[in-house]
Parts: structure tokens; C-alpha cells; sequence
């Protein structure tokens, strides 16, 4: 299972990536695509909407299975990933890179899991 | 007594030892006595094949099958070839159920995709569903789809057929979303009155063509004057109109809906019907219900599914757009069998021939002292006419030569009547009608 | 069975061929007005007659019914559709009569509802039914909407939240959504019923109602029913009977006498109606008196001059279909009612609790149910065993029972239940049919244990093998498509 050092996780798999200038990254993790099986589609939120830490933005739909993406923190959505809308599979092929929105207004909380808690996060399940 | 039970006392006996009970009534065991029925059902004794039949026929006896329909308002009689029903009395068709397995049901999930395929073809369109209840209800569905947390008001012409207008309001009221008329100007959606009162809180915007006094209406102006407003178009149409009209897509319409009962099904006293919904590639995830769409199996070879179901009750439950499960699958197949039984051809004939015979029954009946048309604009195969005498005389006059008249409205057209012609209607019919009119009249 | 492909209808026929359908018009030529006429024919199939027939008859042979075969879809009650019934709905006394024509010249369609309303709330304890719902799930709404109604006229707003158990179908927390309510899930207990004390600590002043399946989906009669009841209504709340399995207990049990205030039926599982691949089914809401007020209109009532349309009342919920439901489904309904009668009825039901029980008897020692004591008309296997130690999952299963001439069970539902079956007879089978079945099932388990590969590539007698769903789903083709050249101006 693929675990970035370089980023931060959630215990409901979602990664979290500090960009420049106080923007904030989310997508799903290499553990989440691989459960949930073949995505085909993704509903993102629109622009500007805003994202409580906790709450889902998002769900992913596989063929017979939906489920939620939940924010790991609160800002307003700066920009969604409009690719995946027609290309949902890269969430499959490339988990790190198929964020799904960026979020600005918000400093990385602390509470989020680094790579070795979350190798042990997932390891238990 | 009538009974589908197969089972043999020596069947029953054997059954009931083998699942380790004495009786039918141990079965039961888990039902606390208090909550039995303690008593027979009131229900008439069993009876015979026979019998019932001869019950059923003389039920239906007590019905009148007018020999001339001149009535439409949401039900019309039109030619079905022999061949709709034929087909879609198949037992296989007729008792199969849902097609969730896909590798023994491709016949009838083939057949839903060319029903879908028809409906875009009819309506212009990109997508289209399995079909929903009948044509109401799509139109509810139909307004749901386009609500947001932004927009959440449904704008509904006056010319929408009341029945499509009271289930659209049930559907809205139901999770509070408010509802407001665009009221008509000589009998059509009024555009100055619509830009007056459209706004950023109007999700859609909901209109017939032709209308429910049988008018046409400037589609591509109202889709102008909903976009304006940052509202979709919702086109509730007639499916034999569309055969010469400007189709839903080509005028700009979001989604198309309609009822396809025209479509070679009988009027049934009003149901079963079919409605189908039609939208923009853009809206197609929004469309409630099945929708079956076409893939592969493991060796290439093209096989048909129901798709996107991420969208419906079974995976989503409560956050579903629709709680939709059923859809009408026999009945789209008999507008499909139909469809196909015309042909392009055929069909624009049975929605010429209906536009012509409703424009002469409407001379016919002018030519009766003090009727007139009710509305001066261009129309298809119904229009609204004044009556000179109370409308019940009228009709009863009418239905004395075996004829059913135009249907009376009520409110402020109270004392006018909704006529409608088909194809079917012959030329002796309607004069006819108007001979009785005009005695009536006299 | 061939597996050549079928062409689709687009792709038969020639342009320019016909069938001659109507005479020659000789009425004078109104035209549309240009800017409304449409710009191109629709591209419709151009076909002979036999064209047409042999097309679906291709396709008919691609398709399955009740008539083809077992079909033991849990919660479809795929019983037998009697052609008697198909042949009375089909005379024209009631097929060409036009929904708004005067009441007089319709009194056989009104006195066949007013007798399809008065056998069904015999059967459930109700005392008036609407036919307008077209299917289970629009029935469901409708009663919801009527519960949502009798909160508001008593100024009760605070009632939001609607109660349901989660083995329930996914069409209930839907419905409950669509009728503007939150759903709060209740958990099932160790026996597979309501967990009674999830139940109290759920219920409240914010409570609407309760949606409840019983027998539940797994096919068990919660014993505890009138105990549920009485917790929904001492917090204030009504209480809604999903009627999917009333086959099982009608006659025998109403869930009008269970404390339940609202019921829909399915008439097309429990009273006989086909499925049709889909529909049309009819899906009637029953009511107690004190919900009336809100019924939506017209309703048919006796009147001085014969039976008549009354208007709904001020307090109506409103119209939920166009005229009066799927009427010739009703007609159905009333001719399967009228055959079984007082007698029938409850033996239909206590055959297939028989049937049920019978099967579940038969295979149990090698598809356990998924809670052991005896079942009503439908039981619930786990394959999760099968699935853990051999690779082969109810999926597997089941797709191997279409290669032994059946139709499988309801799959992986109840979803509280791993690699779940959902076995219902239904009475109309014969004991023969049912240890085919059982024999087939036993086969099938010996080569889950000896060939599990196999398995896993059934079906093998089908036009085509399990098709591809995530392509179809990421990049969806959902008509024939036009070609590039006759594209939308």
C-alpha cells in the first residue's frame, strides 16, 4: 500500500496536502480506491462552497456501491478537480495525484495523521 | 374456490413433516395470537375461472365505450396496429421482472434501450431514462432534478395540464419547495408576465406543447426566458405532436417529459400510462430511475445493462434524487413496438391527419351560432371553443348520438369545452357532432 | 442458446419502407407554423410488419419470466400470473373507456375500485384505500405524505424525523427523503427484528413515524410488533407497514390489528399482477379513518345517483398521479381477489410460508440461513463461509443457477447480511419444482467445493457472460447513437 511521506491522512482515508500560499489539497488515499473498488464516478461540490472538518463534500460511486469523502478541515473550496468528472478512473490509477478539491482560508490542522499513524490506522482495520 | 396452490394433500403432508410442523397453522407459531385474525375475511367465497370471468365481463359492461371520442386532456384515442398488442402480450415480456440479471434478461433490456433511443429521437435529446410512472409524474421528477441548494422554486405555466400541475405541487410540497404560475396570455405562457417574476431563485421552468388548451407555444422564447434567468426548460410534450413540432432540444429545453400513452396504449380508464423523461448529456446523471446502457462482456460481445445505479434508492437510499424503483417497462415497450410498427412516416401521418381533423371538427363547429374559438392562436388536435347553452345539455346531447363532446373546464373558462380529434375520428363524425350542436343550440 | 448478437431495430429495415397504417387524409391541410415545425423526421426504425415481429420475438427469446421458470426473487413475490386476469383486463368495457368521461357512463370501473378498496382493507385492517400510487415505492411516498399531512394539521412541525429499521428496502429511507423527512436508522438485534431498546432511545417529540417491513426482509414475523407499535405511538408517532412481503400473512395477520395506521401494497407481488419486466405494478395506500382528511382526490363514493367522484378535501395531500393509478392493474388484482376469496387467500399465504420453509429445510446444511428458526415466506442465506474458505461468493452462486435453467435469488440484500440470498418461493411452485431446485442448489455447492474457477465463469449458456458494469457506468452509452452526419443542426 502506497502511504506518501510527504503527506498528512485522515482515519477516513482521505490525504491532505499543504500547497503555497495556504491552500490545501484533499484527495483519496491509495488504501480508499483500492476498497472501494473501480470508482466511475465522483460528485464534487462547486466552487466556493464551503467545507467543515468532519463533514462530507463529496461522495465516489463504484457500480453498486456509494460512499462519502469527508473534509479533514473547514475553508471554502478554491477549486475542484473537473478532470475526474469524466475521467473517475484516476482516483484508481493514481490516487495521490487525483485530488478532488483544493480548499483556502485554513492552516493544516493538527490533528491529522502522518504516514506511519496512518500505515498503523490501516493495518489494524 | 379458485386456488394457484398446487399442493396435493400427500404434497402438503410430506412438506409439513419434512420442515418438522404438524400443520399449516404451526407455521405460524411466531405471530403472537394476539395480532391473528380471529376470523374468516370478509371476502366473497372463492370462485371458478368461469365464474369470476363472467363477473369481470359484467363489470366492464357497466362501463360506456363511446364510439366517437371528441376528448383528449391528457388521454387520447388513437389507431394502434394489431401488432402492439401481439407483442406485448408475450408471457415472457409480460412476467419477467426487473432486469437486474443482466445475462438472461438482454431481450428486455435491449428493448428499454430502444425505447430510450426512441425517446431522444422524438425529443431531441441526449439521454434518456426507462421511463417513470406516466407523464405527471415525470414532470415532478423532472423539477426535482433541476432544484438546488440555490435555487429551489419551480415555475409552472398555467398551460400545463392541472393534473401535471397538481402532482408537480404534491412533489414540491413535499420537501417545501415553493411553487408559482406563470399565468397565460390568450391562452399561452405569458413571456412579458414570466420575465417579470423569473429570478435567481427559480430552478426550472415547466411548459406543455402543445398546452392543455391544445395551443402551441413559442418554446424557443420561454427556454430564452428561463436561461435568462439561470433556470432549465422543462417541456412537457405530447410524443405524436412531436412528430411535426420543434422538437424540446432543437428550442433549447433542458428536459423533455411527457406521457406516452398516444403511443399505441389504450385509454384504460387513465392507467397504466408511461411517462418519459429526456435531458441534456449534461443532466443525464440527474434523471431518476433505471436507465439501461450498453458495455461488453468478457469477449467483446455488446451486451446491454442497467446503469448508473450509484444514482438510485437501492445503493443511495435516502440521499437518492428520487425514490423511484419500478419503472413502466411493459408500457415503453408498447410505445416502443409502436414507434417501430409506424415508422417515421407513419407517425407524422397520425399527427397530421389528427391536426387536420381537429382543425375541421373546429370549422364544423364554429359554423354552429355562437361558437367560437376561445383562443386565436395556432393549435394541433385540441382547442377551446365557447358553448352557447349550459355545457351539461350540450354534452348529454352529444352522448345521445354515442358521442363523447369536449371535456367542460372550469374556473374562467367555465362553460367553455376542450375539444380533441384523432386520426380516427372520421369526417361523418364530427358533422355529426355538429349536427347535434347545432340542435341543441337551436 | 445462440449468442449472435441481436441488431438493434436501428439496425434493420431500409429507409423508405412502411407498413400501410392509415388511410389517404382527405381533410383540408392545416400546417404548423414554420418557426414551430420541426426540422428533421425523427430517425425511427423503417420496418415491415414481420420486421417488427420477428425482432421482438428474437428478443423475447433473451428474456425470462415466471412463465419460463423457478424465480425465487426475495421480496418480488414472483408468483404466478394467472392469464385469466390478463384476459379480463382486457376487454374493452374497461380498456376503451376515457378517464374523464361523465361518472354514469363509468360505473363498472368505479364499483371495480370501490371492491378492489373494500377485499384489500379487509385484508389489512384499513378502513379506505387510494389506487392513485403506480408502485410500491410511489405508495410509500404517498403515505408518508399523508402521515406528513396529519402532523401539520394538528400544528405539529417539529416532527421531523422518520424512523427505519436498517434491513429495510433502500426505497424507504428514499421515500422518506422525497416526503422532506431525515431518516434515523435503527439498528436489528441478535434475532434479526427491531432492537427495541434502539427504538426507545430513538423515539421522540421530533419523531414522525416508523417505516417497518414485517416479516421483515430477512423473512422472520417480529415478534415484538405490537411492542413497536405502541413505542412509535406513545412518542406521538404514526406508524407506516411497507406491505412487500404481506404475502406471507394475508388472511392470517393485518397490519391494521399490528398498531400500523398506514399501509401500501404491492399488487403486483402479493394479488398476482406481472412484473412486465418492470412495471406497470400498482402500488395502493391504506389508511385508518382518521387519516381520510388527507387522501388525494377524487375518490370514488357512493352517491344518490350511483357511484361518483368526490373532490379531495381542503386538507387533501394532493394529486400524486394523473387520473386514478394504474387502473388495469387494479382489474387484475380484483379478478385474482375474487378467485382465491375468503378461503384462498390465507392458503396462498400459509403455501408459501410452506414453500419457503420447505427449501430452506432442504438447503440449509449447505447455505446456512442467516438466522436459524423457521421463516416466513422468504428466508435469507449467508455464503459468507463459501465465500472465506472456497472464493465463491452469492454473486457466483447465483449466476450459476441461471445455468441450471433458474432465475437466482435476490442478491447481497438484506444488506446487514454477508454474501446474502434471499430465497422466496412463493406458493405457486410445485414440491417438485422445489427439490429440482434443492438438487440443482446441492450440485451447484459441490462444484463451488470441487471447481470454484467454474463457478466463477458461469453463466456459460447465456447470449453473453457477466457484462462489463464499470465501462458501462464511467462512459455511459445510453442510446443508439446518431450518425455524425444527421447530427442537431
Amino acid at each position: 500500500m502506497n502511504i506518501p511521506a510527504t503527506l498528512r491522512y485522515t482515519k477516513s482515508h482521505e490525504w491532505v496536502e499543504a500547497l503555497p500560499e495556504g491552500i490545501i489539497s484533499v484527495g483519496l488515499t491509495d488504501y480508499a480506491q483500492h476498497e472501494l473498488g473501480d470508482i466511475v464516478f465522483v460528485n464534487l461540490p462547486q466552487i466556493g462552497d464551503p467545507v467543515a472538518a468532519g463533514e462530507r463534500f463529496a461522495d465516489v460511486e463504484s457500480v453498486k456501491a456509494v460512499s462519502d469523502v469527508y473534509s479533514p478541515i473547514s475553508g471554502v473550496v478554491q477549486a475542484i478537480n473537473e478532470a475526474l468528472l469524466t475521467d473517475p478512473a484516476a482516483i484508481n490509477a493514481d490516487p495521490y495525484g487525483a485530488w478532488l478539491i483544493r480548499v483556502s482560508g485554513v492552516a493544516l490542522p493538527a490533528d491529522l495523521l502522518d504516514a506511519a499513524a496512518y500505515q498503523a490506522e490501516i493495518g489494524e482495520d | 374456490m379458485g386456488s394457484y396452490v398446487p399442493a396435493t394433500d400427500a404434497d402438503r403432508a410430506a412438506m409439513l413433516a419434512a420442515v418438522g410442523v404438524e400443520s399449516l397453522d404451526e407455521l405460524y407459531a411466531a405471530i403472537p395470537a394476539s395480532v391473528r385474525l380471529a376470523r374468516p375475511l370478509n371476502l366473497p367465497e372463492g370462485a371458478s375461472e368461469l365464474e369470476v370471468s363472467r363477473r369481470m365481463q359484467a363489470l366492464a359492461a357497466r362501463n360506456t365505450v363511446f364510439p366517437t371520442l371528441l376528448r383528449g386532456a391528457g388521454a387520447y384515442r388513437h389507431f394502434v396496429p394489431g401488432i402492439v398488442p401481439a407483442i406485448c402480450g408475450k408471457e415472457t415480456f409480460l412476467t419477467a421482472y426487473t432486469p437486474y440479471q443482466a445475462e438472461m434478461s438482454q431481450g428486455v433490456l435491449q428493448a428499454i434501450f430502444e425505447f430510450q433511443t426512441m425517446v431522444c429521437e422524438l425529443t431531441d435529446l441526449d439521454a434518456a431514462n426507462a421511463s417513470v410512472y406516466d407523464g405527471a409524474t415525470a414532470a415532478g421528477e423532472a423539477a426535482a432534478m433541476c432544484r438546488d441548494r440555490g435555487r429551489t422554486r419551480t415555475l409552472v405555466s398555467a398551460g400545463v395540464n392541472p393534473q401535471t400541475l397538481d402532482v408537480v405541487r404534491t412533489y414540491c410540497a413535499a420537501v417545501d419547495a415553493p411553487l408559482q404560475i406563470v399565468p397565460t396570455r390568450q391562452g399561452v405562457t405569458d413571456l412579458a408576465g414570466l420575465a417579470d417574476m423569473a429570478g435567481q431563485q427559480d430552478a426550472c421552468l415547466l411548459v406543455q406543447q402543445p398546452n392543455f388548451y391544445g395551443l402551441l407555444e413559442d418554446i424557443p422564447a420561454l427556454a430564452q426566458a428561463a436561461h435568462a434567468a439561470g433556470a432549465k426548460l422543462i417541456v412537457s410534450c405530447n410524443p405524436i405532436a412531436m412528430a411535426l413540432l420543434r422538437t424540446p432540444g432543437d428550442c433549447g429545453a433542458d428536459i423533455a417529459v411527457g406521457d406516452g400513452q398516444p403511443l399505441g396504449l389504450p385509454l384504460a380508464f387513465g392507467g397504466p400510462s408511461v411517462g418519459f423523461m429526456a435531458a441534456t448529456a449534461a443532466m443525464m446523471r440527474k434523471l431518476p430511475g433505471r436507465i439501461v446502457g450498453q458495455t461488453v462482456d468478457a469477449e467483446g460481445r455488446r451486451a446491454f445493462v442497467l446503469t448508473l445505479q450509484a444514482r438510485e434508492q437501492h445503493i443511495r437510499r435516502e440521499k437518492a434524487g428520487s425514490n423511484i424503483c419500478s419503472n413502466q417497462a411493459l408500457c415503453a415497450m408498447q410505445a416502443a413496438v409502436y414507434l417501430a410498427a409506424m415508422g417515421p412516416a407513419g407517425l407524422q401521418e397520425a399527427a397530421r391527419q389528427s391536426m387536420q381533423n381537429a382543425h375541421a371538427l373546429a370549422d364544423l363547429l364554429c359554423q354552429v351560432p355562437g361558437v367560437r374559438m376561445a383562443f386565436p392562436g395556432p393549435y394541433f388536435h385540441e382547442f377551446v371553443t365557447t358553448c352557447p347553452v349550459p355545457t351539461g345539455e350540450a354534452l348529454s346531447a352529444l352522448e345521445a348520438r354515442g358521442i363523447l363532446g369536449g371535456l367542460p373546464l372550469e374556473g374562467e373558462l367555465a362553460g367553455h369545452l376542450l375539444w380533441c380529434a384523432t386520426e380516427l375520428n372520421t369526417p361523418d363524425e364530427m358533422r355529426c357532432a355538429a349536427e347535434a350542436l347545432r340542435e341543441v343550440c337551436a | 442458446m445462440s449468442t449472435a448478437q441481436i441488431p438493434l431495430i436501428f439496425e434493420r429495415g431500409q429507409a423508405g419502407r412502411s407498413q400501410s397504417r392509415l388511410p389517404v387524409s382527405g381533410a383540408p391541410g392545416a400546417e404548423i407554423p414554420p418557426a414551430l415545425a420541426r426540422r428533421c423526421a425523427p430517425r425511427l426504425p423503417q420496418l415491415s410488419e414481420v420486421e417488427v415481429a420477428r425482432h421482438y420475438s428474437a428478443l423475447e427469446r433473451r428474456a425470462f419470466g415466471v412463465n419460463n421458470g423457478f424465480y425465487p426473487l426475495g421480496s418480488c413475490t414472483m408468483k404466478y400470473n394467472p392469464r385469466l386476469n390478463e384476459d379480463v383486463a382486457a376487454l374493452p368495457g374497461f380498456t376503451q373507456v376515457h378517464p374523464l368521461q361523465p361518472a354514469h357512463t363509468v360505473q363498472g370501473c368505479l364499483a371495480a375500485l370501490r371492491q378492489a378498496e373494500t377485499m384489500l382493507c379487509d385484508i389489512t385492517g384499513m378502513d379506505a384505500m387510494t389506487f392513485q400510487p403506480a408502485a410500491g415505492a410511489h405508495g410509500e411516498w404517498t403515505g408518508l405524505l399523508l402521515i406528513k399531512a396529519y402532523h401539520r394539521a394538528r400544528g405539529n412541525s417539529a416532527r421531523t424525523k422518520m424512523l427505519v429499521p436498517d434491513s429495510a428496502h433502500g426505497t424507504n429511507p428514499a421515500s422518506a427523503a422525497m416526503a422532506g423527512y431525515t431518516v434515523v436508522n435503527i439498528p436489528s438485534n441478535a434475532q434479526g427484528g427491531v432492537d427495541l431498546d434502539a427504538l426507545r432511545a430513538a423515539a421522540g417529540p421530533d419523531t414522525a413515524g416508523l417505516m417497518l417491513t414485517n416479516p421483515n426482509t430477512l423473512g422472520l414475523f417480529d415478534p415484538n410488533i405490537q411492542e413497536i407499535t405502541d413505542i412509535v405511538h406513545s412518542a406521538g408517532g404514526l406508524c407506516y407497514y411497507d406491505g412487500a412481503n404481506l404475502n406471507a400473512i394475508m388472511g392470517v395477520a393485518r397490519p391494521g390489528d399490528m398498531g400500523f395506521d398506514v399501509v401500501h401494497l404491492n399488487l403486483h407481488k402479493t394479488f398476482s399482477t406481472p412484473h412486465g419486466g418492470g412495471g406497470p405494478g400498482s402500488g395502493p395506500t391504506g389508511l385508518k379513518n382518521f387519516l381520510r382528511p388527507y387522501l388525494p382526490g377524487p375518490i370514488p363514493v357512493e352517491g344518490p345517483d350511483g357511484l361518483a367522484w368526490q373532490p379531495a378535501g381542503a386538507e387533501s395531500i394532493g394529486r400524486v398521479k394523473g387520473f386514478y393509478g394504474n387502473f388495469l392493474v387494479v382489474v387484475k388484482a380484483l379478478a385474482y381477489l375474487y378467485t382465491l376469496g375468503r378461503e384462498g387467500v390465507p392458503q396462498a399465504a400459509a403455501h408459501a410460508v410452506l414453500n419457503a420453509n420447505y427449501l430452506m429445510r432442504r438447503i440449509a446444511h449447505l447455505f446456512p440461513p442467516a438466522y436459524d428458526a423457521p421463516c416466513m415466506h422468504e428466508f435469507v442465506c449467508t455464503l459468507a463461509q463459501l465465500k472465506k474458505e472456497h472464493g465463491v461468493s452469492a454473486m457466483d452462486v447465483a449466476k450459476a443457477m441461471i445455468d441450471a435453467g433458474m432465475h437466482p435469488p435476490t442478491m447481497y440484500f438484506p444488506l446487514i447480511v454477508h454474501e446474502a440470498l434471499m430465497f422466496e418461493p412463493t406458493e405457486t411452485e410445485t414440491r417438485e419444482t422445489l427439490d429440482e431446485v434443492a438438487d440443482a442448489l446441492a450440485h451447484i455447492h459441490a462444484q463451488a467445493l470441487a471447481d470454484p474457477n467454474a463457478l466463477r465463469a458461469a453463466p456459460r449458456t447465456t447470449p453473453i457472460g457477466r457484462p462489463d458494469d464499470v465501462a458501462a457506468a464511467r462512459a455511459p452509452r445510453v442510446r443508439y447513437p446518431r450518425p455524425e452526419s444527421e447530427a442537431r443542426p
